[in-house]
């Protein structure tokens, strides 16, 4: 099994790789999502055949571990686990929906080989992340993410698509510098690079702890992004196209949350547990300002990115407890938000595409003349807002519930309010966009077609499926999980 | 057997609803709804029946690994009642919806959330977790706000819509939390280890108190009653199905289901007699004042819902179930009939019609029937539930079962007044509008439901003589089926009412309530939670909106820009002729050599 984990990192490279070599444009978009669609499986794969947990903590379904640059100590290390099994296979079926949707529809069709080649970099990376068990080879994939996720924007994106580019690229490469310094405070004081090394026993004192997790924190906060560090986001996906908003909401935050859980707690837990207040105090701000300015936000794409401000929020105030249910919920959140917000994203460009417009006062009465599109635009905001029996909910409600059990009351309160305010603002959107009569903006709107079907429907089903059966989410990241809560309680 | 009949009525209707939301065709989508909606009734028929004691059983759905969520059924007595209750009246609006949406192209749709809805509520009653419960008490939310703003050509039906769902949910941000609060301290969220668990009185104040949030924004309780009568906007036989057995429903029947802790938090008993004093005697006073047939209804419902929470706040809870479960049978009959006569007139509005006993004798009959049981005649079936109440509020005794007892006295007359008072316009006295004139009974998918519905609305008091029946209405129905000579007062201030009523009728002032604006505003309370809760909200939304603009990303612009100028001051800086950078860079290699000597000399 262990090429299957080698592969789900080569398969995507060289997909990229055969995109840009051929000529042909429409081959080349074919080569590529065709390796997406054999990386997507050997991802699903993975959960085949695995080593039984040894220890208590981090212990890897399969891993591969092979000196690489010695002279920096750097190893190829790599690993899945339950907590990062879900989120690869969510990077791998994304992509590949992304794929499939520019087989159909590339913006200004341009270059289509190019953007699906730069797709399946972005993969690499993201997965990379989520499988590196060495902590300067996470830094690598997690560097890597960022200048082909700019050239997506800024070559395919809306009007202002430079200028957002560039704010995309400068904050985040803020972000990483803290880091990167922050990981090297864990690597020269614990001598070692190894998170599985790290995770099981930590010889970080107090104060570096501290320092490391608020480096750290700083570093993953800007990409999740977490408020008041979420600046870059509303520009970057409103100038984005339409396959860079879903990948970009859909999986690239989390590598902040991800980082933030695996590397911040699991390596600096006295940290954590210190700085954890605040965080919560963040998160909870998160929650309620984003909720707060998409409802008076009037442009549908920045709205549903302030709305990925409060969802994020929910995601790391689960984690910001410190609790099992906190983290579980934050797990369960992240890939909820990423398949919903996914959804919300294509069917954001959908109706730009076709509308022209973004702008919810020219938007109304969809539901008139666009019947499919307004049902599952409809369908998308209530699964966002965290109804129960649909994927958003379990992260959202345990989430507050796990503040509850963490003692903090003001912040359960206040993160339940935000999850009232997401049904405000959603069924305010619907309001403007899809009820009363047809506005001439969505008069004669073209049919969807079988590509955008075929790109939506995983993600639909996905939303029924979590939210009814939140233990393909929940099941295989209980035991790493209570590992990790073992470490934060372990005095 | 009885576990797999109890899980068949959330699974039939969820089933139809996943299929019927990818349905075109009006005939298929018909047959489905209504096979599936048949199918739970009749597990429902068949639970009752068989039912000999409590069970319960579900699966691991969710692993918090400190807590867990169960996925199952739990089945006692009022369970059976309630399911039976929900499954007559969807299957009841199912088959009238065929014809009264004959000509709606998005039949289908509507079908298929109408059985989304009888599925979320059936598992509300048969919910053996909180967080199952949750889930259905939810999804109702959302599919009622899908009915109600069903009707594209009512320009109020997506505000309407709107409401409904954020009232509720502002409520339920008080139910998830106390949901978190008994689950947390018990450990887990399964009912039943819920109740046995032995919390502190701080504890369950406090959960009871958010418990009843959420059961007064789903059950219309004062100060969140305020959508239920804008969702008149939705289909009639969607307000049906609302008013009656589900909905609002649930709120009470929640309730009645955790009442173990409730009877142990008499401050939140205390905070519920008041609401559902205010409630009670809100709704009948603003049922007096309507123009519109519906809305009559519609406030009815929010003061009959105050007669149930009365009788949970003076721990009747099997009382509180009983007229629950009358109101479901006259309220859903009283709906689908009004229904007939807005199809027959074209119209909502009280003053177009009159005089239809004689062109609708069945809907004329089926709503006198109904009318009685709402205003508390004998022997029709509210006449029971009701005097039920006011029993076990007089023999409560204190401050909260006087409280209840004198609101519901004053509202028994009230009732009286607007019952009576509808009757009399609409259905005696000369047609008021040539529609009127030319009205006629509607077809039979239409006029059975209601003539069915007839049937438990006159006689369902009777069950309450039957000792079976009340053991099955749980804990709490002591009163249920004795009469006794206090029954007199109620009874003497409903036939007052009538009698006011019909004198005023006679006298062609039916309609001149005193105070009526303020009345038929509701005492002008949708704006007070404008100027107290939407607009501040908004004002809020936008400055925050302003401030995330210019405060927080202006602070990255600035960042960038000062960046940028800087910069271009060292650049300019390193921009000089020859002379200068020369002697500059001497300069330099001068400061060095005087610091390395200082350096040296200091050693």
């Amino acid at each position: 099994m262990n090429a299957v984990l080698v592969a789900v990192l080569v398969i995507p490279a060289l997909g990229a790789l055969a995109s840009v070599v051929i000529r042909s444009d429409r081959a080349g978009r074919v080569a590529g999502t065709v390796a997406a669609a054999l990386s997507l499986v050997a991802a699903a794969l993975l959960a085949v055949d695995r080593a039984p947990a040894t220890g208590d903590r981090l212990s890897p379904w399969h891993q591969v571990d092979v000196a690489w640059v010695p002279a920096v100590q750097l190893r190829f290390h790599v690993g899945v686990d339950g907590v990062s099994y879900p989120l690869v296979v969510l990077t791998a079926l994304l992509t590949l929906l992304c794929c499939l949707y520019s087989l159909w529809q590339v913006p200004g069709e341009r270059n289509g080989r190019q953007l699906v080649a730069l797709l399946l970099v972005v993969e690499v990376g993201i997965v990379g992340v989520f499988l590196a068990l060495d902590l300067i080879l996470f830094f690598v994939f997690f560097e890597l993410v960022l200048l082909p996720m700019y050239a997506i924007i800024a070559g395919w994106g809306g009007p202002e698509r430079r200028a957002a580019a560039r704010k995309f690229v400068l904050y985040t490469l803020f972000g990483s510098v803290i880091l990167l310094v922050g990981l090297l405070v864990v690597v020269t004081g614990a001598n070692t690079a190894d998170l599985v090394t790290l995770t099981e026993s930590s010889t970080l004192g107090a104060n570096a702890q501290r320092v490391a997790f608020v480096l750290l924190a700083v570093g993953f906060a800007v990409k999740s992004p977490l408020w008041p560090l979420h600046t870059w986001l509303p520009d970057a996906h409103t100038e984005a196209p339409t396959v860079g908003s879903v990948i970009l909401a859909g999986v690239l935050l989390k590598m902040g949350t991800y980082g933030l859980l695996r590397i911040g707690v699991g390596v600096a837990p006295d940290g954590a547990r210190w700085a954890s207040p605040v965080l919560a105090g963040l998160a909870v701000a998160a929650i309620l300002v984003g909720g707060l300015v998409c409802l008076a936000q009037t442009e549908l794409k920045r709205l549903i990115a302030y709305s990925s401000v409060g969802h994020m929020g929910f995601v790391l105030l689960g984690i910001a407890t410190l609790t099992t249910t906190g983290f579980q919920a934050a797990l369960i959140g992240n890939l909820a938000h990423g398949v919903i917000t996914g959804l919300l994203f294509f069917l954001a460009g959908a109706i730009k595409d076709r509308a022209h417009t973004g702008d919810l006062g020219q938007l109304g009465g969809l539901r008139e003349t666009a019947p499919v599109l307004a049902g599952l635009l409809g369908f998308a905001a209530i699964a966002s807002l965290g109804l129960p029996g649909l994927a958003g909910f379990w992260g959202e409600a345990f989430a507050v519930v796990a503040a509850v059990q963490r003692g903090w009351p003001v912040a359960a309160v206040l993160a339940a309010l935000g999850g009232a305010l997401a049904a405000a603002y959603f069924l305010r959107l619907l309001r403007r966009a899809t009820h009363g009569p047809a506005a001439p903006a969505v008069v004669g709107l073209s049919p969807l077609h079988r590509f955008e079907l075929a790109a939506w429907a995983p993600l639909v089903l996905l939303a029924i499926a979590l939210g009814l059966v939140p233990a393909l989410a929940l099941t295989p990241s209980a035991h790493p999980v209570r590992g990790l809560t073992a470490v934060t309680h372990a005095d | 057997m009885n576990v797999a009949l109890a899980a068949a009525m959330p699974l039939a209707p969820l089933a139809a609803a996943l299929v019927g939301f990818l349905l075109r065709s009006r005939r298929s989508a018909a047959a489905l709804a209504i096979t599936a909606t048949s199918a739970a009734l009749l597990a429902a028929v068949i639970l009752a029946l068989r039912f000999d004691k409590p069970v319960s059983d579900g699966y691991r759905a969710a692993d918090f690994v400190d807590l867990t969520v169960e996925f199952g059924v739990r089945v006692n007595g009022p369970t059976t009642l309630m399911a039976l209750a929900v499954g007559a009246v969807a299957l009841a609006v199912q088959v009238y919806s065929v014809t009264y949406l004959r000509d709606d192209d998005r039949y289908a749709p509507y079908a298929a959330q109408v059985s989304l809805f009888t599925a979320a509520m059936m598992t509300v009653v048969v919910a053996s977790d909180l967080v199952q419960l949750l889930i259905g008490w939810e999804v109702m939310g959302i599919c009622s706000y899908l009915l109600i703003g069903h009707d594209r050509r009512l320009p109020e039906a997506p505000r309407a819509a709107v409401k409904a769902f954020l009232v509720t949910r502002v409520g339920d941000v008080g139910f998830l939390l106390g949901i978190a609060v008994l689950g947390y301290h018990a450990g887990t969220f399964r009912i039943d280890d819920v109740l046995a668990h032995d919390y502190t009185g701080a504890q369950l104040t406090t959960a009871c108190l958010l418990l009843l949030a959420g059961v007064a924004g789903k059950s219309a309780q004062f100060p969140l009653h305020t959508w239920l009568p804008d969702a008149m906007a939705g289909p009639t036989p969607i307000s049906a199905l609302i008013h009656a057995a589900t909905m609002v429903a649930a709120g009470v029947y929640v309730v009645t289901q955790l009442f173990p802790l409730f009877a142990q938090a008499p401050a939140a008993l205390t905070v519920l007699a008041v609401m559902a004093a205010i409630t009670m005697l809100l709704g009948a006073l603003a049922a007096m004042a309507q123009a519109d047939i519906k809305r009559v209804l519609a406030w009815s419902t929010v003061s009959q819902l105050g007669y149930m929470t009365g009788a949970l706040a003076v721990k009747a809870p099997g009382t509180a179930m009983f007229h629950l479960l009358t109101h479901a049978a006259f309220k859903a009959l009283l709906f689908l009939a009004a229904g007939a006569v807005i199809h027959a007139v074209g119209s909502n509005l009280i003053s177009v019609t009159g005089g239809l006993r004689r062109s609708m004798p069945a809907t004329f009959a089926a709503t006198t029937i109904g009318l009685a049981a709402l205003a508390g005649l004998p022997p029709f079936s509210g006449f029971w539930s009701k005097e039920a109440i006011l029993a076990a509020a007089m023999d409560e005794g204190t401050g909260p079962g006087w409280l209840v007892y004198v609101a519901g006295a004053a509202t028994v007359a009230l009732t009286g007044w607007y019952a009576t008072s509808l009757w009399l316009q609409v259905f005696l006295g000369r047609p008021r509008s040539p529609a009127a004139d030319h009205a006629h009974e509607p077809g039979p998918a239409m006029r059975y439901p209601v003539l069915l519905l007839a049937v438990p609305a006159a006689l369902l008091g009777f069950a309450g003589l039957a000792g079976g029946f009340v053991d099955r209405l749980g804990p709490g129905a002591e009163e249920v089926g004795h009469l006794s000579a206090a029954l007199v007062v109620p009874l003497g201030l409903a036939l007052a009412g009538a009698a006011v009523a019909w004198v005023m009728w006679r006298r062609g002032r039916a309609a001149d309530v005193p105070a009526r604006a303020l009345l038929a505003d509701a005492f002008h309370l949708d704006a007070v939670q404008a100027a107290v809760v939407s607009r501040p909200v908004s004002a809020l939304a936008g400055a925050v909106r302003r401030a995330d603009e210019t405060a927080v990303d202006g602070a990255v612009l600035g960042t960038g820009a000062a960046a940028l100028r800087s910069g271009t001051v060292l650049a300019g800086a390193h921009r000089a002729a020859l002379p200068r950078a020369a002697g500059a860079a001497l300069g330099g290699a001068l400061l060095l050599g005087l610091a390395a000597i200082l350096l040296e000399w200091v050693r």
